[in-house]
């Protein structure tokens, strides 16, 4: 497994990658804008684009993810991909009917230079309906890119301040998410009983119940109302900068929504900011419910603290997620020796080099990575565990090391989108993730003398 | 329940006039008694329309040059479209004794703005230089993504000069996404390559064992090739080289050596086999190894074209065993399957393929279609010379070859192949359509709107298709089968396969879980009473 991966550390100077821990932004331009209610995303390039996206999106929920295309030809490529556009934005509204049709680029696109705003000027698009854009050139950032565009461009398009003075309520910009986790993010604010918005909003879209009907549109989403309303809100609170900021940057700008840039609610520390800063915006006491949670949380922690205390640990994902579970591992008092993202970004490496200071700790950290290196790096400096998404696990057998699966994309496993990660009740469930997977491999190692009831 | 032209009006109504003159032409309602029956394929999809179909890059890289092991495959180009086709597809392999085995490699150029703006020429050279450096690998290929034709960055030359510097082969396929109308642009792309710059490196000049045979067209899906491999190894062939699911470029360098050529998926691999034919005189004999119907008819087709009795009884003990051996299984999930309706909607050749092993159980295809195939696939070759070469078909190179100097042997006479063509598909594809039964639906690119409207006319038992639509029937209570990657199960080719198959498929209709769709509350009233007198 992996056996052409050296100890040695090679320096690659190219700028290509060995095993990318990143992907092109139109995937993540597709999700966010799957979170908006009834929404068929459109992928402006290849159809190869379209397709290769849908399936890893479907791969990881295990549900229907429609988008259309614009089925580029080599004619098209060459003539611009107007004409294309606009059929699509015809064919697409006769024949499958959203409320919305949220186009993004494709490196195809972005290359030849189509102007979507123009294409769009002269397209049919029927009373009613809307169309939003995003660009989004694979060759600048990464799938977490393409998110964040997408959603800002739900700002440019649709937020209004239709109101002199803000209303009582908040925006939540979730990042990057599992359903799973929008739902736990929506639970605790509800639980505040602090009005909200969450945008995007995958939940009831990516995974929606069995109920013996398809329905190419269902529930979940942000609504068209919801998304206008968002330039009334009193504050945006941005949940993982790298997948939020730039949409609530766009939205102060647009309608003096001031902004509050918070990390992903990964853990203790993380959620009680996350729930302070609701508090003291809306002057709200945290219910006990909550409090009880928290609790019950560091109860855990404490109780078991022996199974993963000091342990050494690697961290890859993407930016944001990776950021917030470096901060919950070390209040866990384990030990984050690599980190890695593949999204480009130098605030990445500050960000969790600082964290690492404060806990007096010196580790591997890098941004635009690969897994070829974060390969290397373990052989160098061998860990008790891996933490990151499905790719880990050719690492983890080659180095027999046992992997936590979180994050985008998971293939290989299922339920986890449906469950937080965020959160206090996410935080446990990451606990038992993390103890479990220590457990069982001290457990399966263990001689027959060595092998105990209670642990 | 029956389906006639005026319920396909019906459904198409819903389209605007120019989508709905276009995809008519697109459907069939089988009818024997007609002469013949056209169907449109491989022609563009319209935009907008939500289709299953990908790119020449990943008919290319993904499907023909990716599962070849070892050599390290570059995408040239921005990191999605290396990064989707790495380790998706579940094309396994062995690792050889010599550890050359790069399918766990995803190796991109990572193209960014500036490498768009002043191209990637220089980058993908330092990168085959660091994969030389690292890998070692027996040869290297460089497929190409969109960004890479539009900026101009000349690929082919920076593998020529790669090749020169390292001494081993670089090859590079042109094959961006905009390329053909779908994956089926870079299966041709990548058989040329395959046909030009593989085929006849190696110095074998003759056949190693008798019955060497090369198998074309098999990638190998959850372990289909090995399934073929233990039956054909058990019979006596000796099997060269495989096209390419678990094959080496070590392997296909001596493919030219084969007294005969199994193409299983024809329309990712006829250029080879038809190529292989002109340039080293062997020819080709159509298989299929789904179904246990049509692996025995395939068993038995090639022990003709050999005509040794020797291996003709092999042939039939070897048949005659595995059947006694699975028939007893098969016996008791057929009790479940029997009667049961199918739509099968695959790639190229799965579409028909698999008909053959759902009728193995009872099971009747309702309809079937491919996502990218071409006339030839449902009308059978004798189409070819009459279908019309469109701007899209004109941009695939036609590669044209002549007999090979050094390793041309004709593998039969001619005499003896115009024989054998009256009694096997020797170098020749009959297509799915005349399989098809009265009144049954064949479809060509079937669109998201279509597979709504037409399980809702059919309600067929199983969907039968790939990932993007696997979840659609599934809401609607309809068991789906993913047949490109096979569920994460396999291998359902040969004997031993179509018992996991049947396993799987009863599984699906007979999962308690289905049961559960409807609450209890929705069944139930809310308060319950007697009337009293």
């Amino acid at each position: 497994m992996l056996d052409f991966t050296p100890k040695e550390i090679i320096e690659r100077t190219s700028g290509g990658l060995i095993n990318p821990a990143k992907t092109c932004q139109p995937i993540g331009a597709m999700y966010a804008a799957l979170g908006i209610h009834k929404c068929l995303p459109h992928s402006h390039g290849s159809q190869g684009c379209c397709a290769y996206h849908r399936s890893h999106l479907t791969r990881h929920f295990r549900d229907p993810i429609l988008a259309s295309t614009s089925s580029f030809t080599e004619g098209a490529s060459v003539f611009g991909g107007g004409a294309n556009l606009k059929t699509a934005i015809k064919n697409v509204f006769a024949i499958y009917n959203p409320d919305v049709m949220a186009i993004h680029t494709t490196c195809l696109t972005e290359t030849i230079g189509d102007d979507i705003p123009a294409f769009l000027g002269q397209a049919e698009i029927p009373e009613g309906k809307i169309v939003i854009h995003a660009n989004t050139p694979s060759y600048v950032g990464s799938h977490i890119t393409g998110f964040s565009n997408m959603t800002r461009g739900m700002v440019n398009y649709l937020s209004e301040a239709a109101t002199e003075t803000k209303k009582e309520q908040v925006n939540i910009i979730p990042g990057f998410v599992n359903p799973g986790d929008m739902r736990e993010i929506k639970r605790l604010v509800r639980a505040m009983g602090i009005n909200f918005i969450m945008f995007p909003d995958t939940s009831g879209v990516v995974d929606s119940p069995m109920t013996g009907k398809f329905e190419m549109f269902p529930q979940g989403g942000t609504t068209v109302k919801e998304l206008k309303d968002t330039g009334n809100s009193k504050l945006t609170i941005v949940l993982g900068s790298f997948a939020s900021t730039d949409a609530a940057i766009a939205l102060e700008r647009k309608c003096k929504v001031p902004a509050k840039t918070l990390k992903t609610p990964i853990g203790v520390k993380a959620t009680d900011e996350f729930l302070m800063t609701l508090r003291n915006t809306f002057v709200t006491e945290i219910p006990y419910e909550l409090e009880e949670e928290r609790g019950q949380l560091v109860d855990i922690m404490v109780d078991t603290h022996h199974q993963f205390h000091g342990k050494k640990v690697a961290i890859f994902g993407d930016p944001d997620i990776v950021i917030a579970l470096t901060e919950f591992v070390l209040s866990l008092g384990m030990v984050p020796v690599h980190v890695l993202t593949g999204t480009p970004g130098s605030t990445f490496e500050k960000e969790v080099k600082a964290m690492l200071l404060e806990s007096g700790l010196k580790g591997n950290v890098k941004a635009a990575g690969d897994l070829f290196q974060f390969h290397q790096w373990i052989k160098n400096e061998p860990v008790d565990l891996i933490i990151g998404n499905t790719y880990g696990k050719y690492i983890a057998r080659a180095e027999d090391i046992p992997l936590v699966r979180v994050g985008f994309p998971i293939l290989d496993r299922s339920v986890h989108s449906y469950m937080p990660i965020v959160g206090y009740k996410g935080a446990m469930r990451l606990v038992e993730m993390i103890s479990n997977a220590l457990l069982e491999r001290q457990d399966r190692d263990a001689a027959d003398e060595d092998f105990e009831l209670v642990m | 329940m029956a389906i006639n032209e005026k319920d396909i009006d019906a459904i198409l109504e819903t389209y605007p006039a120019k989508v709905k003159r276009n995809r008519k032409k697109h459907i069939i309602v089988r009818d024997s008694s007609l002469a013949h029956q056209e169907i449109e394929a491989n022609t563009r999809t319209i935009p907008g329309v939500i289709t299953n179909r990908g790119c020449a890059y990943a008919g290319c890289k993904g499907v023909v040059l990716g599962p070849i092991k070892d050599i390290v495959h570059i995408t040239h180009g921005p990191v999605g479209c290396g990064y989707y086709s790495w380790l998706t597809r579940r094309n396994k392999a062995k690792t050889p004794p010599d550890g050359k085995n790069y399918l766990a490699y995803c190796v991109t150029t990572d193209m960014q703005e500036k490498d768009i703006v002043f191209g990637g020429e220089k980058k993908l050279a330092q990168v085959i230089d660091e994969v030389v450096e690292i890998f070692k690998p027996n040869a290297i290929t460089v497929s190409a993504t969109c960004p890479v034709g539009l900026i101009g960055d000349d690929i082919g030359a920076v593998a020529k000069a790669a090749q020169e510097k390292h001494g081993i082969p670089v090859m590079a396929f042109s094959c961006e996404g905009y390329r053909g109308v779908s994956q089926s642009a870079g299966h041709h792309i990548a058989n040329n390559g395959v046909l030009e710059w593989m085929v006849g490196r190696g110095e074998m000049t003759e056949a190693p064992a008798k019955y060497s045979i090369n198998i074309l067209g098999e990638y190998n899906i959850g372990g289909d090739a090995w399934e073929i491999h233990r039956i054909l190894e058990d019979i006596g062939y000796h099997i060269i080289s495989v096209a390419s699911g678990d094959g080496a470029y070590q392997d296909l360098k001596n493919a030219h050596v084969a007294d005969l050529n199994l193409v299983q998926c024809h329309r990712s691999i006829n250029y080879i086999a038809e190529m292989l034919e002109i340039k080293y005189g062997t020819p080709w004999l159509k298989v299929n190894f789904i179904g246990i119907e049509a692996t025995c008819r395939s068993l038995r087709d090639m022990a003709l074209y050999f005509g040794d009795k020797e291996l003709i009884d092999k042939t039939e003990e070897v048949i005659a065993r595995e059947l006694a051996r699975i028939e007893p299984l098969m016996e008791q999930y057929r009790k479940i399957c029997q009667g049961k309706t199918a739509f099968c909607f695959v790639g190229g050749s799965r579409g028909h393929h698999y008909q053959k092993l759902f009728a193995d159980l009872g099971i009747e295809t309702v309809l079937a279609g491919y996502e990218f195939a071409h006339r030839d696939d449902y009308e059978g070759r004798q189409v070819i010379p009459h279908i019309k070469v469109d701007a899209d078909s004109k941009n695939i190179p036609e590669l044209h070859v002549e007999p090979d100097p050094k390793f041309f042997k004709l593998k039969i006479s001619p005499e003896k192949a115009e024989e054998l063509k009256k009694k096997i598909p020797l170098s020749y594809y009959a297509g799915m359509n005349i399989e098809m039964k009265d009144g049954h639906i064949i479809i060509d690119d079937m669109n998201h709107f279509e597979t709504e409207e037409f399980i809702r006319i059919l309600k067929p038992d199983i969907f039968a298709s790939g990932i993007k639509d696997k979840y659609i029937p599934h809401k609607m209570g309809i068991p789906s089968k993913q047949l490109h990657n096979y569920d994460y199960s396999g291998p359902y080719a040969g004997f031993n396969g179509a018992v996991k198959f049947a396993q799987d498929v009863t599984a699906m209709f007979t999962t308690p879980a289905w049961n559960f769709i409807t609450p209890p509350w929705k069944s139930k009233p809310l308060l319950e009473g007697q009337y009293q007198k």
